[in-house]
């Protein structure tokens, strides 16, 4: 006699499928999510109001100028005095003020004063002067920046591979670990561990399902991620699908874990939101970079999985590392995924006992 | 006749406190057995033990011909089992929640198709078999939970309150097919705490604190207690 596994995925699936209010959710909020973050919550400027104090209109500035009203990035206010200067600011008239030197055909010298009361805009403001004005034609340049890999600093770039490492462990740890939850509650698991069944049968069925699930998502965030946000993904297609499947199953082997400790869906709802969604938010690097964190603080990012695979994403993405740049993400990757997954089987069987 | 249970001094401890206290008992093959006893009395705890759901922590005992301690897996295959709770999956059909515990027993699909239109035939429910069993009313569900229950054909079916909650007209049908199984030669291994379901097995046993008080015919029992009913011998015995 052979239990039969097919049995058991059929009636996860009829799970998912019966409930398809919750199928919608987990489809759609992925578009939602990358749509929202690589439009409207990003941190690309545009329309940088900006004023120009010169007291002489050489024809250097005025080329110059033109230069800026030109560009979609910026709009001209308007010519200021010196003494105006700190009242535009402070007004709101502008959000930058550039001041040219009186030689500036010569000396090519300019100031930029930014208000510096929203960071965010005052340093992307600040980097889009500096390399419009200090562009193409300006000779006397003292440097030049360059900004590699992302040269228009779209935000869509640094966004789509965190709400990747966020998406992933919210559908595949959430879910799986609800489900298994929930059949604790309602006792049909009682019922499961009396028949012949193996727990890793369970295991499996269980995890089959979002595996698909989540990889269906993959294919669509990727999918806007290239043709809709334009994001490149220029370490090859299959080197990205390989890593995000690993870090799928890794979000699994979580979730079991996770439905192994609650005991109620309240209980597996709250710790995946405290342990999953707050350190991605915190220590992966999706808003804050890891690096200058204390040192207390770095070395728990290091424990996150979702700081590997974003950082792992970025480089396959948007830098177009081959997969062996990734190895050590990888590699650390897999480790966890094992580690987690020997703890929720051994978990699963003491619950058996 | 066959014993298919057979238990010496079975025990489990939770720490110093023992939920089922050195209980020894036999059951016969076909026998209706009503496992009795007040709520907390060890009555699941055992139940557990002989469905190798839980390790005895002493003593032995074996099902279905089977060790309850080394051979756990081995039993599972041979029993049926319907729990306390409703236990049915509530989005799935009632032929789609036969077909998910047919499968755990290695049924294939046209023997399940079999059993489970022979067994709805016989409590009349054919119409229903693609109905969401979340929209079917309790008794039917616990109905269904039974029917599931003996899908595989088990030699024994353990019930662990499978009447709670449940109008009288359908405990009685409840009861009905009870014995027709039994009849059949399946083996009942029934927990209630209604004493005037105690009535219909043929022999109940009566769990007090963890520990076998009585054993015997509810018509010996009676006798033996001088009382008119199983509620008065199971009130004598508790007080």
């Amino acid at each position: 006699m052979q239990v039969r596994l097919s049995a058991f995925v059929r009636k996860e699936m009829l799970h998912i499928l019966r409930d398809p209010r919750t199928l919608l959710v987990v489809l759609v909020i992925p578009v939602v999510l990358i749509l929202l973050f690589g439009f409207t919550v990003s941190t690309d400027v545009n329309n940088i109001s900006v004023a120009v104090c010169a007291p002489v209109r050489s024809d250097a500035v005025r080329e110059s100028v033109d230069r800026l009203s030109f560009s979609p990035l910026f709009k001209c206010t308007g010519y200021i005095d010196r003494a105006e200067i700190d009242r535009t600011l402070r007004t709101g008239k502008a959000s930058a003020v550039v001041v040219f030197d009186d030689d500036y055909t010569n000396s090519g010298l300019f100031q930029i004063l930014v208000d510096g009361a929203d960071v965010n805009t005052a340093r992307t403001a600040q980097a889009y002067l500096q390399s419009v004005l200090s562009g193409e034609t300006s000779r006397q340049s003292l440097f030049e920046v360059n900004q590699v890999y992302n040269p228009q600093l779209r935000s869509s770039y640094n966004f789509v591979p965190g709400i990747m490492g966020m998406i992933f462990l919210l559908i595949c740890a959430m879910m799986t670990s609800i489900s298994i939850v929930k059949e604790k509650e309602t006792g049909t698991m009682e019922v499961l561990l009396v028949s012949p069944v193996k727990p890793v049968y369970i295991i499996i069925s269980k995890m089959l399902p979002y595996l698909l699930l989540s990889s269906l998502n993959l294919v669509t965030i990727l999918l806007l991620a290239r043709y809709v946000l334009d994001v490149p993904l220029s370490g090859g297609v299959w080197s990205i699908v390989g890593f995000s499947v690993l870090y799928l199953l890794l979000a699994l082997a979580l979730g079991l874990l996770v439905s192994n400790i609650a005991g109620s869906q309240i209980v597996a709802l709250l710790i995946s939101a405290m342990v999953m969604i707050m350190p991605v938010i915190f220590f992966s690097g999706l808003l804050f970079p890891t690096y200058n964190m204390p040192w207390a603080l770095r070395w728990i990012s290091y424990v996150v999985p979702a700081r590997w695979y974003i950082d792992a994403m970025r480089k396959l993405m948007i830098q177009g590392v081959a997969f062996r740049g990734v190895l050590l993400e990888f590699g650390i990757l897999l480790g966890e995924t094992l580690l987690l997954l020997a703890a929720a089987t051994k978990k699963f069987n003491d619950r058996l006992e | 006749m066959d014993k298919v249970i057979e238990v010496h001094n079975l025990t489990k401890r939770f720490g110093s406190f023992a939920a089922v206290d050195a209980i020894s008992f036999s059951v016969d093959k076909g026998e209706i057995f009503g496992f009795l006893g007040a709520n907390g009395a060890g009555k699941t705890t055992a139940m557990r033990m002989l469905c190798g759901l839980s390790y005895p922590s002493e003593g032995s005992g074996r099902v279905a011909g089977f060790d309850v301690m080394t051979e756990g897996e081995r039993i599972k295959r041979r029993i049926g089992y319907m729990s306390q709770r409703f236990s049915l999956y509530e989005d799935l059909t009632v032929f789609e929640n036969m077909q998910l515990f047919g499968g755990i027993y290695g049924m294939d699909d046209s023997r399940i198709k079999r059993r489970s239109a022979e067994l709805l035939e016989r409590v009349r429910f054919s119409g229903h078999r693609d109905d969401i069993v979340g929209s079917l009313p309790l008794g039917w569900k616990q109905k269904l939970a039974f029917l599931v229950a003996t899908m595989h054909d088990p030699e024994i079916v353990f019930l662990d309150e499978p009447t709670g909650g449940v109008d009288p007209i359908t405990r009685r049908q409840f009861w009905m097919m009870i014995r027709e199984a039994s009849s059949a030669g399946t083996t009942m291994f029934v927990t209630t705490h209604y004493m005037d379901e105690a009535e219909y097995c043929d022999r109940v046993s009566i769990m007090v604190d963890g520990r076998i008080k009585a054993l015997d015919s509810p018509e010996a029992l009676k006798r033996a207690y001088g009382a008119a009913s199983m509620n008065e011998v199971f009130v004598k015995l508790c007080r």
